[in-house]
């Protein structure tokens, strides 16, 4: 009743190609943002925004990343911890190195930085796909832990094994504050999240899309699999570069290589494939699902043991956390594999209806 | 030997009953294919396999299961890699093609189980065929404005008078893999016609259609043909359709070529008839 | 060249450990081609099982003699493992049954997180010993050859022993019997399988109970050598470039991986590690499989990947 497309015809292949062509999506979006510019940091408490708001930021900025390699592009990548941390430090030795470095730019740095990395570390998709693609990017993700465990220069001979940044400004305003950080995150995750919605609906994300469906007929159409699948790898480092760095600069502040371990990347692997694979919103929502996921265990399970008489002590609720993710990963996996993004997209479709039956 | 002329009775009620082909204009000759041995470890697919296609003909290629056709596409376009043999393309030749090569040059292809990429809308589909044409890079694409926008938009209006050609406009949103069977082969189509070849290379562009979709998919191939001068190397195993609108047949059994010439010659060939009929050996 | 050799006898023994490991992932690879990120936490499970009811049982029953405590608790840690198998099967696999490979990947992702929380609760998440009689004490060989004779472990060269029947075994059941020619076609065409009558479900259950009992074993030894701790789920990881390096189908080649990549990471600890800094164990036996992987993916001893068009 409400979500009507009735009335909205298009007289223009632009009008047909936006990014939003239902005029109630448009308004959605526009909504939805000033919520998150305006609204939450109104009411948000510094619990909040540290504890999940931050956290959803950056790891959706990285989520978006590995879907456009692994979802849109069809390689899998359980190194994309290796890419943060490639970020991170590329964008700490730029920024402790170079005197008066704005931030943004050493940001951006340590996304070319990881750039490289990644292009490099993808040339094996030229020769192998599938779980054997799998554990070539693995060697990335050990190859990295090693790296910035002991090649002393990455981390400027810190003595201590860990770095750190302070005193972050953006043009000349201090970001120490929850709210300030939460702004300068929000705004490069959505100017990336359009960039990145841009470029999956071009011919460049048509290619990644063939090559994902069929590369010997991609080949047979004349697009390039090498072009295709390295520029893949190359855009999608960028953005994980990016989040790496926004993760240690702007979340952790201090940090050592073990904050970028496999977890990090079988995490991220998790958020793609819950979210929903070459879906730009699915990685919103697979983020905020793993984001929020143990905080919510944390706060209900004690209660619920409470409940029925059981003492929940902490390591039982993690080694809970544990059972729960596992099995929720399967039965996602069973009951909806393209993910939440299918699920809201179903949901759509039927408030279409709504309140017709059919 | 009554067998034979039975045969040859039967084929030749056929061919009264259908109209006969329209006189076409053709050219020089554009593909030359010499000599094409291919085999996979001991199995022998193609053996010293030679013909020519004049342009802007309708060159068929008949026989039966396993004979050879689609392997003799695949090395056309440069899927199969030939052990001997060389093409020759506008007067250029070569030992063996390279896929991006091949479509560069012009040829495009539709295949027997549908390469379709299904997670796309038949819109993105055809949408890659264009993909050639296209030449902003990255960064403009990412902007999505300027020259990058325009450019889309002018692929759009091409691949939307395809769409309007094949009949599909009310599905150019769907994923393709929603799509009953002749649908999709009409978006198979409409990839190929996207990437304006001189020459169309159909692989069985009729399997598993009804009489109506048939002449449907004839019709388009003739219209493909009349309006854009396109050069059509077919195989196809229905015979009615193969008589109606090819100007030469070349016969392919067990990796060898057994016929060739026009349709009418072809199909009173003994060899030919043994080949689909079968004898006492 | 007495240093040397000690090395390249340690290496051959940890090559061994990573065999076993790699054991796993062959035969549930091989027989369902599902590639089961979960065999570490079936070692680690299998191992935790083993060693609590080692513990529990002359608590409950009264029996001192270790050795029956050890084998019972064998027994029953084997037939949990069948029951993982048998819920794996009619869980997740059952399910999952057209799914493509990058899913049922995550699934074995989903069902070793499961494991290891099952496990720790169930078990309990200190580190726990396995005491299977196991002698902790080297032996020093060829005193004449040598200078000092060589140091051999005599745990190392017993676990070796015992891998190596465990493969023998394996291979004359994969290659002799029926129920091997099943799980072979299982491996190459499900459905076609399926219609020729083969059980499917009997069949997976029955893969990954071997499966299961293989990642016991090797939590066995591994945890006999080093203790039953959380870290063992790590083992998992290790043993990827040995399948890379020995062909995902191949028994064999999974050892012949083992032993290169044991030997192989050893060496270059003691030989090129102090040249970049030391610890280039981590990454050593990935980058030698990228390598592998750039040149010849099939490993040693797999079948060609064919891609059909």
């Amino acid at each position: 009743m409400l979500y009507r497309e009735n009335g909205q015809f298009k007289t223009s292949y632009r009008a047909d190609q936006q990014i939003f062509p239902i005029q109630q999506d448009r308004l959605f979006i526009i909504l939805l943002l000033v919520v998150a510019f305006v609204v939450v940091p109104a009411f948000a408490s510094d619990y909040l925004f540290r504890a999940i708001l931050l956290p959803f930021l950056i790891m959706s900025l990285a989520a978006l990343g590995v879907n456009i390699l692994v979802g849109y592009c069809g390689q899998i990548s359980l190194g994309s911890g290796a890419f943060m941390a490639v970020g991170a430090y590329g964008a700490y030795n730029f920024f402790v190195r170079i005197p008066g470095l704005p931030l943004i730019p050493a940001l951006l740095l340590g996304g070319l930085c990881a750039t490289a990395f990644g292009v490099l570390f993808g040339l094996p998709s030229l020769r192998v796909k599938g779980l054997y693609l799998a554990v070539a990017t693995l060697a990335a993700q050990f190859f990295s832990d090693w790296m910035f465990l002991r090649v002393k220069w990455l981390l400027n001979d810190s003595p201590s094994g860990s770095v750190g940044v302070s005193n972050l400004q953006v043009l000349g305003m201090s970001i120490d504050s929850a709210a300030s950080r939460y702004w300068f995150c929000l705004s490069i995750l959505v100017v990336m999240a359009l960039l990145a919605k841009n470029l999956v609906r071009s011919a460049i994300g048509r290619e990644w899309m063939a090559i994902r469906d069929m590369d010997v007929a991609a080949a047979v159409i004349g697009i390039r699999p090498m072009y295709a699948k390295l520029s893949a790898f190359a855009i999608s480092s960028f953005i994980v570069g990016v989040a790496g760095a926004l993760w240690a600069f702007v979340y952790l502040g201090t940090w050592e290589p073990a904050a970028f371990s496999v977890d990090l990347s079988f995490r991220l692997l998790f958020m793609v494939i819950i979210g929903g694979l070459g879906s730009i919103m699915g990685a919103f929502f697979g983020a905020a699902f793993i984001v929020i996921l143990p905080i919510l265990l944390n706060q209900v399970l004690p209660v619920l043991a409470g409940l029925i008489g059981v003492e929940f002590s902490t390591t039982a609720v993690s080694h809970a956390e544990l059972m729960i993710f596992g099995a929720l990963i399967v039965w996602f996996l069973a009951v909806e594999p393209h993910g939440l993004a299918r699920l809201w997209s179903t949901g759509k479709q039927k408030l279409r209806l709504w309140p017709f039956p059919h | 030997m009554n067998m034979m002329t039975d045969a040859a009775s039967v084929l030749e009620q056929e061919q009264d009953q259908a109209p006969a082909a329209p006189a076409r204009k053709l050219g020089e000759v554009i593909l030359d294919v010499k000599n094409i041995s291919l085999s996979f470890g001991g199995v022998k697919a193609l053996t010293d396999i030679s013909f020519d296609v004049r342009e802007h003909e309708i060159r068929a290629i008949i026989g039966p299961n396993g004979a050879g056709k689609s392997s003799m596409l695949n090395c056309i376009n440069g899927v199969y890699q030939p052990q001997q043999g060389s093409i020759t393309f506008r007067g250029q030749t070569f030992s063996h093609m390279k896929s991006r090569q091949v479509a560069e040059m012009g040829i495009a292809r539709t295949f027997q189980n549908l390469a379709l990429f299904k997670g796309m809308s038949v819109l993105d589909n055809i949408m890659t065929g264009r993909n050639l044409r296209i030449r902003s890079n990255l960064f403009l694409q990412a902007l999505r404005i300027g020259p990058a926008e325009r450019e889309e938009i002018r692929h759009r209006e091409y691949v939307e008078r395809i769409i309007d050609f094949l009949e599909i406009q009310a599905f150019r949103k769907t994923p393709v893999g929603q799509l009953p069977y002749g649908l999709q082969k009409r978006v198979d189509l409409g990839r190929a016609l996207a990437m304006e070849p001189q020459v169309l290379l159909l692989d069985e562009p009729m399997a598993g259609m009804n009489l109506e979709e048939k002449q449907d998919m004839c019709r388009f191939v003739l219209d493909v043909n009349d309006e854009f001068g396109t050069t059509v190397v077919l195989i196809e195993h229905d015979m009615g359709v193969v008589m109606d609108i090819s100007d030469r047949v070349v016969v392919l059994d067990y990796g060898k070529k057994i016929g060739d010439g026009p349709p009418d010659e072809v199909r009173r060939n003994p060899d030919v008839i043994n080949a689909y009929l079968g004898t006492a050996h | 060249m007495g240093f040397f050799l000690e090395t390249l006898l340690g290496g051959l023994m940890a090559g061994m450990l990573y065999s076993l490991v790699a054991l796993g992932f062959v035969l549930i690879f091989k027989a369902s081609g599902v590639f089961n990120f979960a065999q570490g936490a079936m070692v680690l499970f299998g191992a935790l099982a083993m060693a609590r009811f080692a513990e529990w049982i002359p608590g409950w029953t009264g029996i001192e003699s270790k050795i029956v405590a050890n084998v019972a608790a064998f027994m029953i840690a084997g037939a949990i493992m069948f029951v993982v198998a048998w819920f794996v099967e009619l869980l997740v696999l059952r399910h999952l049954v057209n799914q493509g490979e990058a899913t049922l990947l995550m699934a074995t992702l989903g069902i070793a997180y499961f494991l290891e929380g099952v496990g720790q609760t169930l078990f309990g998440s200190n580190i726990y010993s396995i005491d299977i009689g196991m002698p902790k004490d080297p032996v020093i060989a060829f005193e004449q050859a040598f200078e000092g004779g060589i140091l051999i472990n005599k745990e190392d060269l017993i676990a070796a022993l015992i891998a190596a029947a465990l493969v023998a075994l394996l291979t004359v059941f994969f290659q002799k019997t029926s129920t091997g020619r099943a799980l072979r076609a299982v491996a190459d065409d499900h459905q076609a399988a399926q219609s020729i009558g083969i059980p499917l479900s009997r069949i997976w259950v029955i893969v990954w109970c071997v499966a299961g009992i293989v990642a016991l074993v090797a939590g066995m030894i591994w945890g006999s050598k080093l203790g039953v701790q959380f870290s063992l789920t790590t083992v998992a990881l290790r043993a990827l470039p040995v399948l890379i390096l020995g062909g995902l189908t191949s028994v064999p080649g999974a050892i012949i991986g083992g032993l290169i990549i044991g030997v192989g990471e050893k060496l270059s600890e003691v030989y090129i590690g102090p040249m970049v800094g030391g610890g280039i164990e981590i990454w050593f036996a990935y980058v030698l499989a990228l390598g592998f992987l750039l040149i010849r993916p099939q490993g040693l001893f797999g079948e060609k990947i064919i891609d059909r068009v």
